[in-house]
């Protein structure tokens, strides 16, 4: 998001010299601060590329002496792999799918329309997300248990996709607010029907909200770690976080492949946002240029 | 719900464009006579149609389920009554009473706090920081930068807990060799144990967490504080204002709204925070590491007694509430809610 801005690069040349000094320290502080930020992320990789007799040393170096990949073969073998991706996947891809299409629709309805209980429910929205997700999952666990739905997936695509609704519906809400209604009417003058304009006008430019949002929820989904421990005891379902645990043992952690194991995890989360963060430069830039 | 509002229940419908007569005036203000274009009938009942699929949702997975901790907190709910053998009896407040009269529950709920206050103040402090920074620097600096803060922030809670866990490992951990480097203490630093005084942990824990959200922080902020209008800054400091003066009166009042929200978040989010110190204690936290959310855990899934976790979840959501509320005022005040 910061390529495309534009209120540094311009007026550059005009600087006067004293600026210019400050700009090279703000430049150099803020190298460090993305070195201090990027530093475990270093490590991760690091770490996984080790060989096995440098992760147990007592004298740890910040640069390896060679590179291998016995830690990601000990980490591919090790049980449920396969099953772990399986299960992240379908219930994240479900969660944030489900999720999109119903934030998206109460967006439309909390940003264009007014009518009785709109302020209700979005105070609901926002009340709901305070509550702690640990107050929930006592009750949500007797629940799916009594309806069947431990070791099941779609109590958890139920329990992902409903903890970032709120999140998403207020987030789309607010790119919805800044279309211009006059867009969806004259699109509608000109023949379209209203679900027309909506595809051809609203969409489109509800596109970079809806990347944004879906970060969130993806990233949410991906990472969620304690109903998936508790709503899935069957090893052969665990997500991906929870099957990290198996790398630590009663004789100890290995860390060489958890580092491995932990950086595959990671990837998919990575290029998501790669993907994904242009639009939203896009999505926030477009935003500050209307003020 | 009215029947046609049911209907639509399932995957999104073709929303008709004839006008639906339903016996519904939602607002209660008949469109008498023809009020400007703005106010169109057929909105009467699309809006709860689209509304619909959110209601049922958050209706199944949090409202049901607060009612249900609200009962069970009234009860004595343990393993037996769990598996379906015997009644659930009725205890009125002695779940609370217990709770309340157990200083290791006091103990928790300081221990949260204080957690919670220092994660926060720590976030949002530097968080805004790099912010303002980013502003300040060069194209190709902002773009290293932010590529470091998204790597930061993408990486998965439990991965970025392992990584903290190894960096803090007494043994090979690099933070120890660091240290003992650093200082030459060899003897002081390697094979030190930081999670044997829950005050070292919680500053291991700490890092973890302040690290963790600092991403979110600063790239909300950074947008927020590109809405700022320039002229309006170049105005006021051409009228003479300091570059502190310009932040205290053109900046901070812009990017208020964007701050408050966050730092709400934070606080709801560090108060609750629970896969980090579980990872960092390997998944068998100790009683002096349990804050609030680790210690219901504890309450109803080890010593299986989910009417006592289940009070203490909703103790927790009855201090958060004041934060909730807080919340919702300053988001009506800026016109979030309008």
């Amino acid at each position: 998001m910061s390529a495309s801005t534009p209120t540094t690069n311009a007026p550059a040349q005009v600087l006067r010299p004293d600026r210019k000094r400050n700009r090279l320290g703000y430049n150099i502080l803020a190298l460090v601060t993305a070195g201090l930020m990027a530093f475990p992320v270093y490590w991760l990789i690091v770490s996984s590329l080790r060989p096995n007799h440098e992760i147990r040393s007592y004298d740890q170096t910040l640069w390896p002496s060679s590179l291998t990949f016995d830690n990601f073969a000990r980490a591919v073998k090790q049980d449920n792999f396969a099953t772990a991706i399986q299960s992240s996947l379908i219930v994240s891809v479900t969660a944030v799918l489900g999720g999109m299409i119903i934030a998206t629709l109460a967006a439309l309805a909390i940003g264009r329309f007014r009518f009785f209980g709109r302020k209700a429910l979005m105070m609901v929205m926002i009340l709901v997300q305070m509550l702690p997700p640990t107050a929930m999952l006592i009750p949500i666990y007797l629940q799916l248990n009594a309806l069947g739905g431990i070791d099941e997936y779609w109590g958890l695509i139920v329990v992902y996709l409903v903890s970032t609704l709120p999140f998403a519906t207020i987030m789309i809400r607010g790119f919805v607010i800044n279309i211009p209604v006059e867009l969806e009417e004259s699109a509608m003058v000109d023949g379209c029907t209203r679900m027309g304009a909506f595809r051809r006008v609203i969409f489109p430019l509800l596109a970079p909200g809806l990347a944004a949002a879906s970060i969130f929820a993806l990233v949410n989904a991906w990472n969620e770690y304690l109903f998936a421990y508790i709503l899935i005891n069957d090893n052969s379902k665990y997500t991906l976080n929870v099957w990290l645990m198996t790398f630590t043992t009663e004789r100890g952690t290995d860390y060489g492949a958890l580092m491995a194991a932990s950086t595959l995890i990671s990837i998919p989360v990575v290029i998501f946002f790669m993907i994904i963060q242009g639009k939203m430069a896009t999505g926030l830039t477009s935003g500050a240029v209307k003020g | 719900m009215t029947a046609a509002d049911t209907k639509a229940a399932g995957p999104p419908v073709p929303v008709p464009r004839v006008p639906e007569k339903t016996g519904i005036s939602p607002s209660g203000q008949e469109a008498d006579g023809p009020r400007p274009k703005k106010r169109r009938k057929k909105g009467e009942l699309l809006p709860y149609l689209l509304i619909l699929p959110a209601i049922l949702a958050i209706a199944a997975v949090y409202v049901y389920p607060l009612i249900k901790t609200v009962i069970m907190s009234f009860q004595d709910l343990g393993r037996a009554a769990l598996w379906g053998n015997g009644e659930t009896p009725w205890v009125g407040f002695e779940q609370f009473t217990n709770i309340l009269g157990d200083p290791e529950f006091w103990a928790v709920v300081g221990r949260t706090v204080v957690f919670m206050t220092i994660c926060v103040v720590l976030t949002m402090g530097i968080g805004l920081l790099i912010a303002l920074m980013m502003l300040k620097v060069s194209t190709w600096v902002r773009l290293v930068l932010t590529v470091a803060l998204i790597a930061a922030w993408s990486m998965p809670l439990m991965v970025a807990a392992s990584v903290f866990r190894w960096l803090s490992d007494s043994d090979y951990g690099l933070i120890n060799t660091l240290l003992a480097d650093i200082t030459g203490n060899e003897d002081r630093w390697l094979g030190h144990n930081w999670f044997l005084d829950p005050w070292q942990g919680f500053g291991i824990i700490t890092l973890l967490v302040v690290w963790g959200a600092i991403p979110f922080v600063v790239i909300t902020m950074y947008a927020a504080l590109t809405q700022v209008p320039k002229e309006l800054e170049e105005a006021a400091s051409l009228d003479g204002a300091t570059a502190y003066g310009v932040y205290r009166y053109v900046t901070w009042p812009v990017i208020k709204p964007v701050f408050t929200m966050v730092a709400t978040l934070s606080v709801i989010w560090d108060f609750n925070v629970f896969g980090q110190i579980w990872l960092l204690r390997g998944n068998k936290p100790e009683p002096e590491y349990e804050t609030l959310g680790l210690y219901s855990f504890s309450k109803a899934f080890e010593s299986t007694s989910f009417s006592q976790g289940s009070a203490i979840a909703l103790i927790t959501v009855l201090m958060l509430s004041g934060v909730a509320v807080y919340y919702l005022r300053q988001l009506i005040k800026t016109g979030e809610v309008e």
